[in-house]
């Protein structure tokens, strides 16, 4: 059943599809006192890697965290897979295919490469097996015994990342996964992005490096003050790279 | 030599009580951030459900260690769910208070019943007797206590630093938000964390209960002591725990048989001095 | 993460009026006492104790830290006044004076040993302390031990004011009381409490804007624990006797319990909640150790349900600061 179409956001995807994957509604959201979301707005369609990109404090993290149900007071709609779960606990979303890398990596240092990795339960079927995970990310292979957090930030984010994939989870959200990273790493986890793609991964992510964004991106959002002001796709970048100056202060 | 010998074995003895609580203690810590003021009460209760096993049911000690455990285990599950839990986002301190709350009235009810005097717990008969080790007399019930409880805290240790299970409960520690997020039911884990560490002191009270006869003020004086443990441990690692509560038992032990006036202070002398030199515990983990 | 404190509400110039307004009524209604049938003794022993609730509650309630062994600087003062009074003769005067010093030099190397540690782990250190010096105490022959020291004399201050009539005795108890009160108020309202707060509120700020915390926070201990000892010497007066009961555990706890009743970090709760476990030890005291019971069920009640106390609920219902 196709979802009637949200108001706010102008129309980056034209077609409305069946295979709505997120549908995000007037989300409002809170940090205690804080009142950081606004009323959000916007979808992720099967098989996108959706961008979220703002400033610093515009509430791309805090929509992320609210989608994966670790902000403590949400209100509005999020349906993901047609299931309402703005009042899901994080685990029951987690088991229902939605994973999370969070910006600090969230690495265990009491524990080591091996253990973070194999840490995440199978959610679904479906997940890359340990063979199909040391192909994407060979160097892990060798540090398994070396404790989480003696790993490098590149490494770090490799783990991240990997440990999603094992558990069988489509619907990836990926926080800031190239900051503080060198160019070589961020060249690495662009590909890593786009194989996963090819697999059927559905992949939300924020990024402030918008540059890299464009390389794997499919539909851009736009986030300031806890709203979603603007979006597009990415074939139609070049005619806004005005307007994302200005909002990003590029 | 004699007497040093048997004085060792004493602190040995007090060693292992001292060790198996404050393992249960820096458990409950580590995965629910509170300071289980209630764990002496838990220990005593340990030791009466094993009486009552006996008195009332015939299962003897065997099937109270395995057994009491259980019981006072679930027991604690039941407060930390009904009591413990509301306190998840607050200060600390307010855990220390209620877990304090708590002692007062399991201790106060037991008090009631059965009055301040002792209810006898007969060692096993598997148990009984002695042997000449040349250099002094063991008596194998102790002996057993010993070896029985370095067995339980290395297990514990075991499961805790080198299984799966313990991995969860080891990143759980760290970052239970992030944990949660994987999709693993962490309030779950964190009762059953508690019910882990209240186990233990109700283990420490089944093998206390033929030594120390049962008595319902028995867990009050060892709670601090276990609390100075803690802190000069530092509530860090679980190896620092077993290590710390073995070896002050033993200084206890070697006190008493040279200066037998201090015997009662050395373990807070020690965590004074401690904390001069190395405030974060001689395992260091920052409060 | 709340603190425990949260509610305490900020200090206005207007609240400031309504504070003493309230102090001038407790003055009153405590001045009239004696006219009343109201037990003099029980009265005095509250405000024994009310004394010693607000001095643990400037810890806790400004400096933000729990001292579980605030039962040492009581038991201390007892026996040092007491040893005084009986054992050397010294006037009334002196043996407060040798009481609250002694209370005071404890306070000063316990502080340097405790402070080194923050929120749980000081308040264990406390305990741990506090149970040392009940071992020293146990032992220690002018303690007397298990017994205590007993008939502690009364004696005549100054050499005319003759504290064996009671009525004398209140009044002298009563301005103990109302002076160390002061002083605590002085202090919460003072630039030194100022920064207390702010250290209890955001430790590293204060440090970033070059305040040595450590220091306040041992300053805020030695005068809490004087004071303290400053209630235990009182208290030698009304008891007559200093025993190993104000050293125990348990009397730290019912310090503990008296503030949380009332209501931490408010000015007026630990009064409150001195008078009411007090008057309910009182009433109680027939039954044996169902007294324990309910103090631990008052404490439970308290955490999950009732963390403001007392008087920080009226305070919260009046929006003013009490």
């Amino acid at each position: 059943m196709p979802e009637a179409k949200m108001a706010g956001a102008p129309a980056a995807n034209a077609v409305p599809s069946a295979a709505e994957v997120l549908s995000v509604q007037n989300l409002e959201a809170w940090y205690g006192e804080s009142h950081i979301l606004h009323g959000v707005n916007f979808n992720v369609n099967a098989g996108e890697v959706v961008t979220l990109l703002g400033r610093n404090g515009a509430g791309k993290t805090t929509t992320l965290k609210s989608v994966m149900g670790i902000i403590g007071k949400r209100s509005g709609s999020i349906r993901f897979n047609n299931s309402e779960i703005v009042r899901a606990s994080s685990d029951r979303i987690a088991r229902m295919g939605v994973a999370f890398c969070p910006e600090e990596r969230g690495i265990f240092a009491s524990l080591d490469v091996r253990e973070n990795l194999l840490l995440p339960p199978t959610v679904k079927q479906g997940g890359l097996s340990m063979e199909q995970i040391f192909d994407l990310f060979p160097n892990l292979k060798e540090r398994l015994k070396s404790q989480g957090t003696k790993l490098s930030g590149g490494e770090q984010q490799m783990l991240a990342i990997a440990r999603i994939l094992r558990t069988g989870a489509n619907f990836l959200m990926l926080d800031e996964p190239t900051e503080g990273l060198a160019p070589v790493i961020i060249q690495q986890i662009g590909e890593t992005i786009a194989r996963l793609k090819k697999q059927g991964f559905t992949i939300l992510l924020v990024e402030q490096n918008f540059r890299f964004a464009s390389t794997v991106a499919d539909r851009f959002y736009i986030v300031e003050h806890g709203k979603i002001i603007d979006g597009f796709a990415n074939s139609e970048l070049q005619a806004n790279m005005d307007k994302l100056h200005t909002y990003l202060g590029v | 030599m004699q007497a040093l010998y048997a004085q060792l074995l004493v602190g040995l003895i007090n060693g292992s009580f001292y060790a198996l609580l404050s393992l249960g203690l820096a458990v409950i810590f580590g995965m629910l951030n509170i300071i289980n003021f209630a764990h002496g009460a838990l220990y005593m209760m340990g030791a009466f459900c094993a009486y009552f096993l006996l008195s009332l049911t015939g299962l003897g000690y065997w099937w109270a260690l395995l057994v009491a455990p259980i019981i006072v285990g679930i027991f604690g599950m039941v407060l930390e769910r009904t009591m413990l839990q509301w306190l998840a986002g607050l200060d600390h301190l307010y855990g220390l208070l209620l877990t304090f709350g708590l002692a007062l009235i399991i201790q106060g009810v037991f008090q009631n019943y059965f009055g301040s005097s002792g209810l006898p717990y007969a060692i096993p008969d598997e148990l009984k007797g002695g042997m000449n080790l040349g250099f002094m007399y063991l008596p194998i019930y102790r002996g057993w206590v010993v070896v029985f409880s370095l067995v339980v805290c290395l297990s514990t240790w075991f499961l805790i630093e080198k299984t799966r299970l313990g991995a969860y409960l080891r990143a759980a520690t760290e970052n239970p938000t992030l944990v949660r997020a994987f999709g693993i039911n962490v309030p779950r884990m964190i009762t059953l964390t508690y019910g882990l560490g209240v186990g233990l002191a109700a283990l420490a009270g089944v093998l206390s209960a033929p030594i120390n006869q049962v008595r319902p003020l028995m867990g009050e004086n060892v709670i601090i002591v276990v609390f100075a443990v803690v802190v000069i441990g530092g509530m860090g690692s679980i190896m620092g725990s077993i290590i710390t509560g073995f070896a002050l038992g033993v200084i206890e032990g070697l006190t008493k048989y040279f200066y037998p006036e201090a015997s009662n202070t050395v373990v807070f002398v020690l965590m004074v001095l401690v904390l001069l030199v190395k405030p974060t515990g001689l395992t260091g983990r920052a409060a | 993460m709340t603190a425990l404190t949260d509610d305490t509400l900020p200090v206005t110039p207007r609240a400031m009026r309504d504070e003493m307004i309230v102090f001038a009524i407790m003055a009153v209604l405590l001045a009239v006492v004696p006219f009343t049938d109201i037990y003099p003794f029980f009265v005095m022993q509250a405000l024994c104790f009310a004394l010693l609730a607000c001095a643990f509650n400037l810890l806790i309630g400004y400096g933000g830290l729990l001292s579980f062994g605030h039962a040492m600087f009581l038991g201390t003062a007892g026996y040092v006044s007491g040893h005084a009074l009986k054992v050397w003769g010294l006037p009334p005067e002196l043996g407060i004076i040798a009481g609250t010093a002694a209370s005071a030099a404890l306070a000063v190397i316990t502080g340097v040993i405790a402070i080194r540690r923050q929120g749980i782990y000081f308040a264990m250190i406390t305990l741990a302390l506090s149970q040392l010096l009940y071992f020293i105490y146990l032992q220690v022959p002018f303690t007397h031990g298990e017994d205590g020291i007993q008939g502690i004399p009364q004696g005549k201050m100054l050499g005319f004011i003759d504290l064996s009539k009671p009525t004398i005795l209140y009044y002298v108890v009563l301005a103990g009381f109302l002076a160390g009160f002061l002083l605590i108020f002085r202090t919460i309202n003072s630039p030194f409490g100022e920064v207390l707060k702010a250290i209890r509120e955001n430790e590293p700020r204060a440090i970033s804007l070059g305040y040595k915390t450590d220091q306040y926070k041992l300053l805020a201990y030695i005068l809490s624990g004087t004071l303290a000892g400053l209630a235990g010497a009182l208290k030698v007066f009304v008891a007559q006797n200093a025993s190993l009961t104000d050293v125990e555990v348990g009397m730290s706890g019912l310090i503990v319990l008296m503030t949380l009743v009332g209501g931490l970090g408010t000015i007026f709760g630990p009064v409150v909640g001195a008078f009411i476990i007090i008057a309910m030890q009182q009433y109680l005291a027939g039954y044996g150790q169902w007294v324990t019971v309910i103090q631990g069920v008052v404490f439970v009640s308290c955490v999950l349900l009732f963390r403001r106390g007392l008087v920080g609920e009226i305070a919260h219902l009046l929006k003013r600061s009490l």
